[in-house]
């Protein structure tokens, strides 16, 4: 359309956005929920691409709008270590890292779960070294993912924020007191500028609530020990305490979802599902591929084929029997894996997917797909390439062989 | 224990100990190889000792170094590479004194 034909923009139609809405990016909406929660402590060390986070929330400090004791640590592992002595203190602490930051935190991050110790990190998910790479993957998050720490992954600006303030209901719920981890998609999500509907002050602080520690080292009439030595005597017991506190962290966290429903109108489930009712074909994804898989999802219904996209949000726990359920009767399923499990038997997701269908008396028949590594963009057509491999997985009635790496460059023969 | 309700319920989550002293039950006597011998004829009562064991096992009445604490000393040899008048001798366990 020629310049001169445009209305102006006085005269567009455009709708109002409500006051509440802003145009921030994955990392600042995160940052804006840590505003509104005010954490007594936060620990953190800049690394790429959670430096949005932790740029933000040091101006939100240095302008006085929060009350934070904000540390700004030498090392990742001390970001940790430093949350973990602030919540045993009974305050509320919160850090947030990035692929190789997380590797290394990872001593203090069992440590966290087995002083079970509500902390709240904002993990922005990124590859693992070497070869060098800053960019988006799931291998940190997967490295993560046996350390007994409940894990949520979300897919947008706005998941992160919501997830924000959801990860620090369930980590301080009396039945969990589990440290929890909100997973965010490192630049798809961290740096996309999208739409963020916040919430008032006032409903994330109703929200959130006031934390109230159980016994601390700081409880005036009672004096205790954290983090003692528990050798032969009840160590396997405290492990066995854990898998009981994951266990009760699924219903948890379903009760946050319903709740924040209530107070946002946003309703999430453990498994967010896409026209999967009568599909012959399931891909399971987790993060922020799913608006891609619905698209494509959306292109191969039109080519008659009956597909449909199940999203992981809680991964740890893994919602083992709900899974089950919402793919029960599917006879094929894609499993979309952003990281590889070097040397194991399948890729992280697929087998979390395969243990929880093998239970089944119907088994489906299961394909593996990698994407995405190092921040690799999965286009469409790769998509739709894997919806064709799964497509003539069903026709042929077994597993075919093919292209398991989605967007990998094949090169050509000489 | 006899309770029905399984060992793994009634602990207290995550380790945390509330009944404060409770480490002087934890035997580290059990772990000792060696033992700390005093010659009590050339021990001057500096009290060197008892400030540097890392257990607080250096018994004192009276301003006067008694003994050791043997379930819980363990054997470490500080005390005897810090005594200025070497009048403590690390005796293996195996060996009578």
């Amino acid at each position: 359309m020629a310049p001169s034909k445009m209305p102006s923009t006085v005269d567009l139609p455009i709708e109002a956005p409500p006051a509440n809405a802003l145009a921030i990016n994955g990392g600042e909406a995160v940052a804006y929920a840590l505003k509104q929660i005010d954490p007594e402590v936060v620990a953190a060390y800049p690394i790429t691409p959670q430096t949005l986070i932790i740029e933000k929330f040091a101006e939100y400090f240095a302008n006085g709008e929060v009350r934070t004791e904000f540390v700004t640590v030498e090392s990742e592992h001390a970001a940790l270590s430093v949350c973990v002595g602030a919540a045993a203190a009974g305050g509320r602490a919160v850090t947030a890292t990035a692929g190789p930051g997380l590797a290394l935190m990872f001593e203090m991050l069992g440590v966290a779960s087995g002083m079970r110790l509500p902390i709240v990190m904002h993990l922005c998910t990124r590859a693992l070294s070497s070869p060098i790479n800053i960019l988006g993957d799931h291998s940190d998050a997967m490295a993560m993912r046996e350390t007994g720490w409940v894990m949520l992954a979300g897919s947008s600006p706005q998941e992160a924020y919501d997830q924000a303030l959801i990860a620090q209901v369930i980590a301080e719920h009396p039945d969990v007191l589990l440290p929890t981890a909100n997973l965010i998609d490192g630049f798809s999500v961290t740096h996309a500028v999208e739409r963020v509907n916040v919430l008032d002050d006032s409903t994330v602080r109703e929200f959130v609530g006031e934390y109230e520690p159980g016994l601390s080292l700081l409880s005036a009439d009672q004096a205790v020990t954290f983090g003692a030595m528990d050798a032969r005597d009840s160590y396997f017991e405290h492990k066995r305490q854990q898998v009981a506190a994951l266990e009760r962290a699924v219903h948890v966290t379903a009760e946050a979802l319903d709740r924040f429903a209530q107070v946002s109108g946003r309703r999430y489930r453990l498994l967010e599902t896409y026209r999967l009712e009568d599909a012959a074909i399931a891909i399971v994804v987790m993060g922020s591929l799913e608006g891609q898989v619905r698209a494509a999802v959306d292109t191969a219904r039109e080519r008659g084929l009956r597909v449909g996209a199940l999203r992981i949000r809680l991964f740890r726990p893994f919602p083992t029997r709900l899974v089950a359920n919402a793919l029960r009767g599917t006879p094929v399923i894609g499993v979309l894996d952003r990281a590889i499990g070097f040397g194991s038997p399948g890729n992280p997701l697929y087998s979390d997917i395969a243990v929880t269908m093998f239970r089944e008396p119907d088994k489906p028949m299961l394909k593996s797909f990698v994407y995405g590594l190092g921040g690799r963009v999965t286009t469409q057509r790769v998509l739709e390439q894997a919806i064709q491999e799964l497509a003539d997985t069903l026709h042929v009635g077994r597993i075919t062989d093919g292209q398991t790496y989605l967007g990998l460059h094949e090169g050509t023969a000489k | 224990m006899t309770s029905r309700i399984a060992e793994w319920k009634r602990i207290s989550a995550g380790g945390l100990v509330s009944n404060p002293g409770s480490s002087e039950r934890v035997q580290t006597g059990a772990w000792r190889t060696r033992r700390p011998v005093i010659d009590f004829s050339q021990c001057t009562h500096c009290m060197i000792c008892w400030v540097m064991c890392p257990d607080t096992s250096m018994q004192v009445y009276k301003d006067r170094l008694t003994g050791v604490d043997l379930a819980h000393c363990k054997g470490c040899g500080i005390c005897a590479s810090e005594c200025p008048k070497h009048c403590i001798q690390m005796v293996p366990e195996d060996r009578r004194v």
